[in-house]
């Protein structure tokens, strides 16, 4: 099976994908879907955004061999991805930098953005102050509140950042919030999608501009391994730094992917957010794909430690993923991810988001079951400096 | 002949145009919505614009959003709202009624299956705001297979070349978007809307009806002028808010003062 054959023309990963999304967004979607075609081989926007990422952006960011780590675990050898070295601390600048340029080329003057964690409101202002575009960014209140380091950062960016006070109040209400000033403002708004679902072509466009993170893993487990890994690990909240490492990995039926979702209190609880693992498949935010539903079909809340992975849906293309058996799906609950955090923070000197917390939790119960000469790469997606108000609270500090 | 193509017949044989009132089903209680209904009819409407809660509804305003916050914490399901269908058609077989929605509910019941039961429960058409024409031929087929129409969004940003593709699996009428924006939103060129109204019976026989932004009766009756239908959603939901606290009786008040003078202006 050649998994680079997906989506077709209509955006489909078998059954999920495809645009899902009200008649006055259709046009403007096509005319995305046209844009990206025609610049997705222009040599002259592909050599900007090699630039960009290059020397705006910090890239290629390192293959880091956590020994001491590994040497602790027992098991196989754990290399990090180091995309919390990324400009803004996190991979979403990848994407947001790739958007931005479409932006512009397509005459649109202002950015909207939603974000959960933060990271992508943070990269979306960053890129939209450099280009000296306006930047709205909807952001649940809850996660207004848990996340105040990046809103102060959007802030300085000169973005306008717009609590979301409807449904849950989290990252799937942003999305919510984020489509209707799309489809009130469309004229001149390019709405920057932080994750690779939304309608097509957004799961498309924004795996394409954060498949640098495997293309360059792959390059660089070549020259500094000598072969491919046998695992790789990414945390699953909409998917966007997962499918940005494992896109280059599909065909490569060797490498064993891993997908980390947010197990909250623990899948059997309820209390999670995890689809991929618990849910069904449905129809949201313009797509199919596996959702955190109810029997009558309404979107239920979901609960983690971590507002990047609190979304009830994920990317079409994992759920594809998982369906054909190419990828595994598990998830972390917050406890085990506080516990990976602790670790990692200790034992390598590195301060991981919450979020990436995820994957590195599941790097520790899987790389014991591994021989020593075995090696796993994990996507270390984001910094935590964000996190610092949630982690001083769990850990019972005043800041 | 179904129940919507007798009431366009009717309304055009009278040279007027269809009011077409929208309300969430479940808001402000469930218990309330068949008695809301029928109170709609009362007040001259000809055909019933239903909406089906559910939790994410990106395409709406604020008021809606609120109206359907309230359906939900009834926790209104899609089968509650086609047993209040069902409930409404006990005492009325004449009035059309469209579920207005999202596709997730449609999509958990199943498509085939939803069909059957909302033609059974004495539906007239359903209007699902996230199946465009590109996703829409599986809904499209069921709905046909039991004799429901499927309605279709045209709006102000849809391409000629766009509505070929809805007017090809579009059925019962036509709903064309006035404005560009979630409902509820202020409505911007009146000639614009006209216009493209004008376009759209060009391509079709279908009746074009209008809505979103459509407040009060003066636009009601601008609109009328070239539209064979208009619908009222959020001014209708905003007039009730208001008198909520009152209790049901004045609810039901106000969905009457709201709807008869509009009634009253779409005679051409």
């Amino acid at each position: 099976m050649d998994y680079t054959q997906y989506p077709d023309a209509r955006g489909h990963f078998g059954p999920y994908g495809g645009i899902f999304a009200p008649e006055t967004l259709m046009h403007p979607l096509a005319e995305l879907t046209e844009a990206y075609a025609k610049y997705r081989v222009d040599p002259d926007f592909l050599a900007e955004f090699e630039a960009d990422l290059q020397h705006y952006v910090g890239r290629p960011t390192p293959l880091y061999h956590a020994q001491r780590l590994s040497a602790h675990l027992g098991g196989a050898q754990i290399h990090f991805k180091r995309e919390d070295l990324n400009h803004t601390g996190a991979h979403k600048i990848n994407n947001t930098i790739g958007q931005a340029m479409l932006a512009k080329r397509m005459g649109k003057t202002r950015i909207i953005a939603e974000t959960g964690a933060g990271q992508h409101g943070v990269a979306s202002a960053t890129v939209a102050a450099r280009m000296g575009l306006e930047c709205v960014v909807y952001m649940g209140a809850e996660d207004v509140a848990r996340q105040a380091p990046n809103v102060a950062r959007m802030k300085m960016l000169g973005a306008t950042v717009v609590a979301v006070e409807s449904g849950t109040k989290t990252l799937k209400d942003a999305l919510n919030e984020a489509m209707r000033d799309w489809v009130t403002n469309v004229d001149n708004t390019y709405y920057i999608i932080g994750t690779v679902a939304g309608p097509h072509p957004y799961p498309m466009l924004v795996r394409d501009f954060q498949s640098v993170i495997g293309r360059e893993t792959k390059q660089q487990s070549l020259t500094q391994l000598g072969r491919l890994p046998d695992a790789i690990i990414a945390c699953v909240g909409g998917g966007s730094n997962a499918m940005g490492l494992f896109y280059d990995f599909l065909n490569n039926d060797g490498v064993a992917i891993y997908g980390v979702e947010a197990g909250g209190d623990g899948v059997e609880t309820g209390r999670h957010a995890a689809p991929l693992c618990a849910g069904r498949p449905g129809v949201l935010h313009g797509n199919r794909t596996y959702l955190m539903q109810d029997d009558n079909g309404q979107i239920i809340g979901t609960h983690s430690i971590s507002a990047g992975l609190d979304y009830p849906g994920v990317g079409p293309e994992l759920s594809f993923l998982k369906d054909t058996g190419r990828a595994n799906f598990v998830a972390i609950t917050d406890d085990e991810a506080m516990e990976g955090f602790r670790l990692m923070t200790r034992m390598e000197g590195i301060i991981p988001a919450l979020e990436t917390s995820h994957a590195i939790a599941y790097a520790t119960k899987l790389a014991p079951e591994l021989s020593k000469h075995q090696h796993i790469v994990v996507n270390l997606s984001g910094r935590g400096d964000k996190d610092m108000n949630t982690i001083a609270r769990i850990e019972g500090w005043t800041l | 002949m179904n129940r919507l193509a007798t009431v366009f017949a009717d309304t055009r044989a009278h040279n007027r145009a269809a009011l077409i009132p929208y309300v969430t089903a479940g808001d402000p209680s469930p218990l309330l919505t068949v008695p809301l209904m029928h109170t709609l009819v009362d007040a001259g409407a000809d055909v019933i614009e239903l909406g089906v809660p559910f939790s994410d509804p990106m395409a709406d305003g604020p008021v809606i959003q609120r109206a359907t916050e309230r359906a939900l914490t009834y926790s209104v399901t899609m089968r509650n709202v086609l047993e209040m269908v069902m409930d409404f058609r006990r005492q009325n077989q004449q009035t059309p009624v469209v579920l207005m929605g999202y596709a997730n509910p449609i999509e958990a019941m199943g498509i085939e299956q939803f069909a059957r039961e909302a033609a059974s429960a004495g539906v007239d058409g359903v209007l699902t705001v996230d199946y465009p024409a590109e996703e829409a031929q599986p809904i499209t087929d069921a709905l046909a297979e039991v004799g429901l129409a499927n309605i279709f969004l045209v709006s102000p940003t849809t391409p000629y070349a766009r509505e070929q593709a809805v007017l090809k699996q579009a059925s019962g009428f036509i709903y064309y978007v006035s404005l560009r924006g979630v409902t509820g939103a202020a409505l911007s060129d009146l000639d614009e809307v006209r216009a493209k109204v004008e376009e759209l019976k060009a391509q079709s026989s279908l009746p074009v009806g209008v809505g979103f932004g459509i407040r009060d009766a003066e636009t009601a009756q601008k609109m009328s002028a070239f539209a064979d239908a208009v619908v009222i959603g959020s001014s209708l939901i905003t007039a009730m808010e208001e008198v909520a606290p009152q209790g049901d009786a004045a609810v039901l008040a106000a969905a009457y003062g709201l709807l008869s003078p509009i009634r009253a202006v779409l005679q051409r």
